[in-house]
């Protein structure tokens, strides 16, 4: 793993705020697209990024999401104050949700966010303390056409 | 650009950024502009035109075929009926004015037939709106593969129409000047500079704006005629592409998901850049709002005009008229390619802070620190839309730090500790010429 990073920036992201929901992914995908990154990856990391930051949207009190990058890896990581999971394996199945209704009604929670998470990341790491909270670390590789 | 007076309207609407104030005066810089022409209906000067050909341009061909959108329609409804339009054309010195709707409804059976047959990335994205396009190049590089690769049918059109006339008339192609009447900029440039097909056989384009009171005083002396056949010659399928909705409502098409105006396009674009909305099959995008009705070169309030097409399309519909090409023959044509786009879209990503990744990393962080250092409300003072958008110019070496006013006092205390140095130096002058002489080198 890349320790040293030459970019870094975070982002709250307040939990239940719909409103705002979408945003933290919009801003990380400006970033990228003005570094020049490969709009292949910079759309993996705006799938990513948008899934786990509309995951504290609907279930966690609060979170805060940062990016890292130098010229090899992008690292998205986030940490947030909720419910927790409990069964992580079975959240990552596909389908899997426990969105409320009123979630659903609004088109969300159709329980692919984590394994879409997976499949665009090259490293997807999910930790857990039920009643705490949940952190995410996703680690996406810049190949040699991360800079056109 | 000489009426612009640095109002600064333009500078906050434009949805990518692409307009500076410099020197008192708006600047576009092209490689961000999309040509939604947000701006022309902003400015309360009219300093930004669009670049539409004025009707003098048609002296240079032997014939000449206007080709009109079917926004010009929506300028007058069921009032006055196409046929009559097409017939007003003539009159103010077209040699002959051909049904651009008819086209269009043939190339709603395409899309269709293109849909029906389709197994790529999905939702699949029009193409009709050209600034649409372009912001898929410039914004959203990813979805190129999106955009569905069926011919515009004003190109269509264009091209046939040369072909037929020329054999008509034995003259040679270029000797018949096809003119497209728009409802916005975007198509004068997309004529002027085909990004896609190879050849373009648009020669010219005239704004509705420019065309209607002409048009209007040549359509008053021309007679009633029988109205029910003027209705029976609507063909509705094309009429329906003068607003957002209208291909949708028209040719009964499933999962198809209708947007208007930048704005919400954005949004729209953003989700299928996510992932989103892969259950739909179609998104039909207008950067005007309500559709070409909106285009910022039309005369009628763009909610009238809406209208005006949505009651004509509600009276085609009680009356059974549909006057469209046969389907059969569309359908034949569709499996000879007729209809399809041999070149992709390109993308046309903006131009990144360096091009070297970690050069680039590196101004990105300088960006923030200036960013940081400013006052973040987005006065529009040094000529940028925003604090960030200026960050960004100074970090690229388009701006200088101290053309923001609030960078002024430092400025002023640079110039103060300048000029005391200056004053330390003269000071000594008179202790030591030889000093002066040696400092003066
Ligand atoms: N940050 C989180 N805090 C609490 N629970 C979470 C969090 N992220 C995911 N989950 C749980 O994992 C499930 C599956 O998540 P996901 O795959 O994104 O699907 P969806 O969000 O559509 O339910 C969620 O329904 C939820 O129970
Ligand atoms: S919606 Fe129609 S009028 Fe408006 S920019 Fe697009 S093509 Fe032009
Ligand atoms: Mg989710």
């Amino acid at each position: 793993m890349v320790s040293h990073y030459d970019l870094s920036r975070t982002f709250e992201i307040k939990g239940r705020d719909f409103s705002k929901a979408g945003y933290v992914s919009i801003n990380i995908k400006e970033i990228l697209r003005e570094l020049g990154i490969d709009p292949v990856i910079v759309r993996r990391v705006a799938i990513a990024s948008y899934e786990a930051e509309m995951n504290v949207v609907m279930y966690a009190s609060k979170g805060e999401m940062a990016l890292k990058l130098n010229p090899k890896v992008i690292q998205i990581t986030l940490e947030d104050e909720g419910p927790g999971i409990e069964n992580i394996d079975m959240a990552m199945q596909e389908g899997y949700t426990t969105a409320t209704d009123e979630i659903r009604e609004m088109g969300f929670g159709a329980g692919m966010g984590l394994p879409n998470i997976k499949k665009n990341a090259d490293v997807f790491e999910l930790k857990s303390t039920v009643g705490k909270g949940t952190s995410y670390n996703i680690v996406i590789y810049l190949n040699s056409k991360g800079n056109v | 650009m000489e009426k612009c007076d640095g109002r600064m309207k333009c500078l906050r609407v434009c949805p990518t950024q692409a307009i500076r104030i410099r020197n008192g005066k708006a600047v576009i810089l092209e490689e961000k502009c999309i040509d939604c022409g947000e701006c022309i209906t902003t400015c309360p000067n009219e300093a930004i035109v669009a670049l539409t050909d004025p009707l003098g341009e048609r002296s240079r061909f032997k014939y000449t075929v206007a080709i009109p959108s079917p926004a010009l329609y929506a300028q007058f409804g069921r009032s006055i009926l196409p046929d009559k339009i097409l017939a007003g054309l003539k009159k103010i010195g077209f040699d002959d004015a051909y049904d651009l709707a008819i086209t269009c409804g043939d190339t709603s059976l395409a899309i269709e037939h293109f849909l029906d047959e389709y197994n790529g990335p999905k939702p699949l994205i029009s193409n009709c709106c050209p600034s649409v396009v372009s912001l898929i190049q410039v914004r959203y590089p990813q979805l190129v593969d999106h955009i569905i690769p069926i011919k515009l049918p004003k190109r269509l059109a264009a091209r046939e129409i040369k072909e037929r006339k020329a054999k008509e008339l034995g003259l040679k192609p270029d000797e018949i000047g096809t003119f497209y009447i728009t409802p916005c900029p975007v198509k004068m440039i997309a004529i002027k500079q085909p990004s896609s097909e190879k050849e373009c056989y648009i020669d010219g384009a005239i704004s509705i704006a420019d065309i209607y009171d002409p048009l209007l005083s040549a359509l008053e002396s021309e007679d009633e005629g029988n109205y029910r056949k003027s209705l029976e010659s609507v063909c509705i399928l094309g009429i329906g592409w003068a607003v957002a909705g209208g291909m949708h409502r028209t040719q009964k098409l499933k999962n198809v998901l209708d947007v208007s105006g930048i704005t919400e396009i954005i949004k729209t674009f953003d989700d299928i850049e996510r992932g989103k909305l892969q259950n739909i099959d179609l998104v039909v995008a207008y950067t005007c709002p309500q559709g070409c009705v909106g285009g910022s070169l039309t005369m009628e309030n763009r909610y009238i005009s809406y209208n005006k097409i949505i009651r004509l399309l509600e009276t085609l519909e009680e009356e059974n008229i549909e006057a469209c090409r046969d389907k059969r023959e569309i359908r034949e044509r569709y499996r000879q390619k007729y209809f399809h786009r041999q070149q992709k879209y390109e993308p046309r990503p903006i131009r990144a802070l360096d091009e070297d990744l970690g050069k680039a990393i590196e101004k990105q962080r300088k960006k923030d620190e200036i960013y940081d250092s400013l006052p973040k409300i987005d006065c529009g003072i040094c000529g940028a839309p925003t604090c960030m958008t200026f960050a960004k110019d100074v970090v690229k070496g388009d701006s200088q730090l101290s053309d923001c006013i609030f960078n002024i006092p430092n400025r002023l205390r640079e110039l103060t500790s300048e000029l005391s140095n200056l004053l330390d130096t003269f000071g000594s002058i008179g202790e030591s010429e030889g000093q002066k002489s040696s400092k003066e080198k």
